[in-house]
């Protein structure tokens, strides 16, 4: 019994040269999971390449035009930039086990109280500041109610949605505000060495994103919290605490995108950043990461923004009415979510036919 | 009961040469296995040998890769543990599958309510629910209650309501005796029996080879994914031989000897600790060197006391001193820090990231020792870890794998490994041993006996009073949320345990009086 089975193992190995055998042998289950997460996000490279190659089919007078390319590029990434700077934040409050519903409102919160007049008589120092403080508190607030209010996330994040929409509508009396800073204005239009300036806040944002995700304590506490929150506080991890801290990111991270949008606008008002939440919390999923906590990459949520992204772009370019767009995005998320799927049990189902399981390790 | 199995009832189940593989594991490898009606058939193996991957096959939860399988002489293929329920094959798995915001009677008919026109019967319902209660010996079970209020034994009665309420002709067990008290494990069998007699057949897994004996018809024992032996007599059979067929080495449950050095200074004392309905007036020393064995049935109090010690409990009345300096209650990373560490009871849910790695689930508690500013150093993490799963003799080695892929013998190894690493002076151990078989349990107590010696004090809690006794230098024996006996461990023996923690228990009432 256990000769025939070995010798199908050879045969399978054998019959199948060009495939990597025995590396997939060597590799063990959580590198599998590691490798998984990059094959997600080479997967959405490539719907973003696919993107590209629709755009170009349509529109090859544009895309024949490298300069033009190029710039297009940039301009999708910019309107990445403010939701790709709260998605950084809902990344790690969903890895937490938690959601945060309330970042689109506390963008405007933020964005408002950054740009009454007493505020802007600070000086954008004080507005940038006023901005962060406002988010990090509303965030505080959200996390104590989760943490130590025990209130659902889903509820009590909902609750500050409503809450700082309508105490941001107090502060501006219902009207626009314009920015008078001409530094905080100057950010959306400034471009260091062509690469536009929200955009690289974006970048930096991710990049210690990352980061703190992988290489700190601070990620390694999000990842056991969400994991398995009994576990870590069993192991002496203060959950609660930590739940608070990852609430208070995600306002920091409301607050940047506040100062970024009201550069975009020249202005802020009650009613900005309407339904970013969702966008958010969509591209952390299609970026892989599992809602229920535990599970989750910065880099893949980075790219489920631009995907995002380059799909209002791309009907820009078509001409496509924005209501057929929100259709496709509704796609996408559920095609992006099966796809994980199938790619995961397809390349277990591949593993055991061609006998790439490895021996049992045991005794 | 042995009548029946030699009257031979017709056979129900017959597996040859099943097969089935999944990505890193060979989990069965050519299983034989034959039950017939009426009969208690045991199936005995280490942890790991294959036995929960044949549950899974028999329950319809998984597809065998190759093999046959065949239900009342027809061979079956079932796409689902729905269509395995349908054709009569009902499965009580170890950790019970049950939807805890339900009422009993919902969880019972769950999937197949009696109802008409898309409404349903909850009246009916109840009162089947009732009525097959009531045949398995617990008409006081309220129909309506939530399943989330009733303890450990009770749910295992509403699972098996459940597997009758489907008439089910065969019967799964998974382990069902680990979650219960000793006087409560008599019940399960006169339900057993019970169900026998009406010729139901049941598949009994259990790691206790004196339930086999008395229990069990016929054993099929596992090792490796491969059938080792068919249709042994479970009573006859001598214990040298199973365990030989499981492990390839005659091992029983060996304990290490107790060393003659005294035990050092006091760490833990804990004085009046108390919280109300769960325990009252505990008092307990330890001391640096010692083990402390907790004995008690289900629901006397035992792990809430270790729980609150621990601090993930609040203490409502008492003091828990540790080196000299109280611990704030309710606080376990003030626990954690002054040194004490604990391995819950239930590995899964309450010690365990499943998903992450061997090493970070090993240097959870300490991680942040390891860092640098607060960045992490994977590879210190993986070195130190590495180290103690040497010590342990984990298997695998490879710290990198999930804990996922571990038997519970390794998992538990893990969670023990986790304080090796820190600095823990005291070790609260909760169930150390549940789920593991007999190899990795002998490697268990020789991995706390050598804790001890290094001068860490160790307070077990244990359902096996074997366990408690043969392991630890002192031994409280607790009932109903009090401690009623506390001597050395050499000055007790089983039946005094027994006599203290069963004597006017009000469990044990109730349990005489049904039998009677």
């Amino acid at each position: 019994m256990s000769v025939s089975s070995e010798q199908k193992v050879d045969n399978g190995a054998v019959g199948h040269a060009p495939h990597p055998a025995p590396a997939a042998q060597k590799t063990s289950w959580w590198k599998d999971e590691a490798q998984e997460s990059t094959r997600r996000n080479l997967g959405l490279v490539g719907v973003l390449l696919a993107l590209f190659a629709i755009g170009a089919f349509i529109r090859p007078d544009l895309y024949s035009d490298a300069d033009w390319v190029v710039n297009n590029i940039m301009v999708i990434l910019t309107q990445a930039a403010a939701i790709g700077v709260i998605t950084v934040g809902m990344t790690f409050v969903i890895i937490g086990g938690g959601i945060d519903l309330s970042v689109g409102a506390l963008i405007a919160l933020s964005g408002v109280w950054a740009t009454t007049l007493a505020t802007q008589s600070f000086g954008p120092v004080g507005m940038i500041f006023t901005a962060v403080a406002v988010g990090i508190g509303a965030g505080l607030v959200n996390g104590a109610l989760v943490a130590y209010g025990k209130l659902v996330p889903f509820i009590a994040t909902l609750a500050m949605l409503v809450a700082a929409r309508g105490l941001a509508a107090q502060i501006s009396g219902k009207q626009t505000q314009i920015s008078t800073d001409t530094f905080i204005n100057s950010l959306a239009t400034t471009r260091p060495l062509g690469i536009p300036m929200l955009v690289i806040i974006l970048l930096v944002v991710a990049g210690l994103g990352w980061v703190l995700l992988n290489r700190t304590t601070f990620g390694r506490r999000t990842v056991a919290i969400g994991g398995n929150p009994e576990a870590a506080r069993l192991a002496g991890i203060n959950v609660r605490g930590h739940t608070m801290l990852l609430y208070a990111l995600s306002g920091l991270c409301c607050g940047i995108a506040a100062i970024m949008l009201t550069s975009l606008a020249t202005s802020s008002q009650a009613a900005a950043a309407e339904l970013y939440e969702l966008d958010a919390i969509a591209a952390a999923i299609i970026g892989g990461t599992l809602l229920s906590g535990g599970r989750g990459t910065i880099v893949g949520s980075l790219f489920g923004v631009i995907v995002f992204s380059a799909i209002t772009n791309l009907f820009a370019i078509a001409n496509l009415p924005t209501e057929v767009q929100n259709m496709v995005k509704g796609a996408i998320i559920v095609v992006a979510v099966l796809l994980q799927q199938v790619r995961f049990s397809s390349i277990t189902q591949f593993a055991r036919r061609h006998g790439l399981t490895r021996a049992k390790p045991q005794t | 009961m042995s009548e029946q199995a030699e009257r031979g009832g017709d056979v129900v189940l017959k597996l040859s040469g099943v097969v089935k593989t999944f990505p890193g594991v060979r989990a069965l490898d050519g299983v034989e296995l034959e039950v017939r009606a009426g009969e208690v058939h045991c199936l005995l193996g280490q942890n790991g040998a294959g036995k929960s991957t044949l549950i899974k096959v028999l329950a319809g939860v998984h597809r065998p890769d190759s093999g046959d399988v065949q239900w009342l002489g027809e061979q079956v293929s079932f796409s689902g543990p729905q269509a395995a329920m349908k054709a009569g094959i009902a499965t009580i798995y170890q950790e019970l599958d049950l939807v805890d915001e339900l009422s009993v009677a919902e969880n019972i008919y769950l999937g197949h309510e009696p109802r008409s026109l898309g409404f349903v019967h909850k009246g009916q319902a109840a009162r089947q629910a009732r009525e097959l209660l009531g045949r398995l010996g617990h008409g006081e079970i309220p129909a309506h209650r939530l399943v989330r209020s009733l303890p450990a034994a009770g749910k295992q009665i509403v699972s098996m309501a459940r597997a009758l309420s489907h008439s089910a002709k065969l019967i799964i067990m998974d382990e069902p005796s680990a979650v219960l008290a000793h006087d409560e494990v008599g019940n399960l069998f006169r339900i057993i029996r019970e169900l026998t007699a009406q010729g139901i057949a049941v598949v009994y897994i259990s790691h206790r080879l004196e339930e086999i004996r008395e229990i069990g018809d016929r054993v099929t024992v596992l090792k490796d994914g491969r059938t080792s032996a068919v249709n042994l007599p479970a009573r006859t059979t001598p214990t040298r031989d199973l365990v030989s067929r499981m492990t390839g080495r005659s091992i029983e449950y060996v304990f290490p000897p107790r060393p003659d050095t005294a035990p050092g200074e006091k760490l833990l004392e804990v004085r009046g600790l108390g919280r109300s309905g769960e325990f009252t007036g505990i008092d307990l020393d330890v001391h640096a060197g010692e083990i402390v064995g907790i004995a008690g049935l289900v629901g006397s109090g035992r792990s809430e006391v270790l729980e609150t010690v621990f601090g993930a409990r609040q203490a409502e009345a008492g003091t828990v001193v540790m080196d000299g300096r109280a611990l704030p209650p309710g606080n376990v990373a003030a626990a954690v820090r002054a040194g004490l560490g604990m391995a819950p009871e239930e590995r899964k849910s309450q010690a365990l990231l499943l998903g992450q790695p061997i090493y970070r689930n090993m240097t959870l508690t300490n991680f942040s020792s390891y860092a640098t500013a607060g960045f992490t150093d994977a590879g210190k993490e993986q070195a130190e870890a590495s180290r103690v799963a040497d010590t342990l003799e984990l298997r695998p080695r490879d710290v990198r794998r999930a804990v996922r892929t571990l038997s519970g013998g390794n998992q538990q190894k893990v969670v023990v490994g986790r304080w090796l690493l820190g600095r823990t002076r005291l070790l609260l151990l909760d169930e150390p041993t549940r789920g593991v078989d007999v190899g990795a349990r002998a490697e268990l107590y020789q991995v706390i006996r050598d804790l001890a010696a290094n001068g860490v004090g160790v307070l077990l809690v244990s359902s096996e009073v074997p366990e408690v006794l043969g392991l630890s230098d002192r031994v409280l024996v607790m009932r109903e949320g009090r401690v009623v006996r506390t001597a050395p461990a050499t000055d007790l023996s089983e039946e005094d345990v027994l006599d203290l923690v069963m004597a006017g228990s009000l469990t044990a009432a109730t349990t005489e009086e049904v039998a009677a």
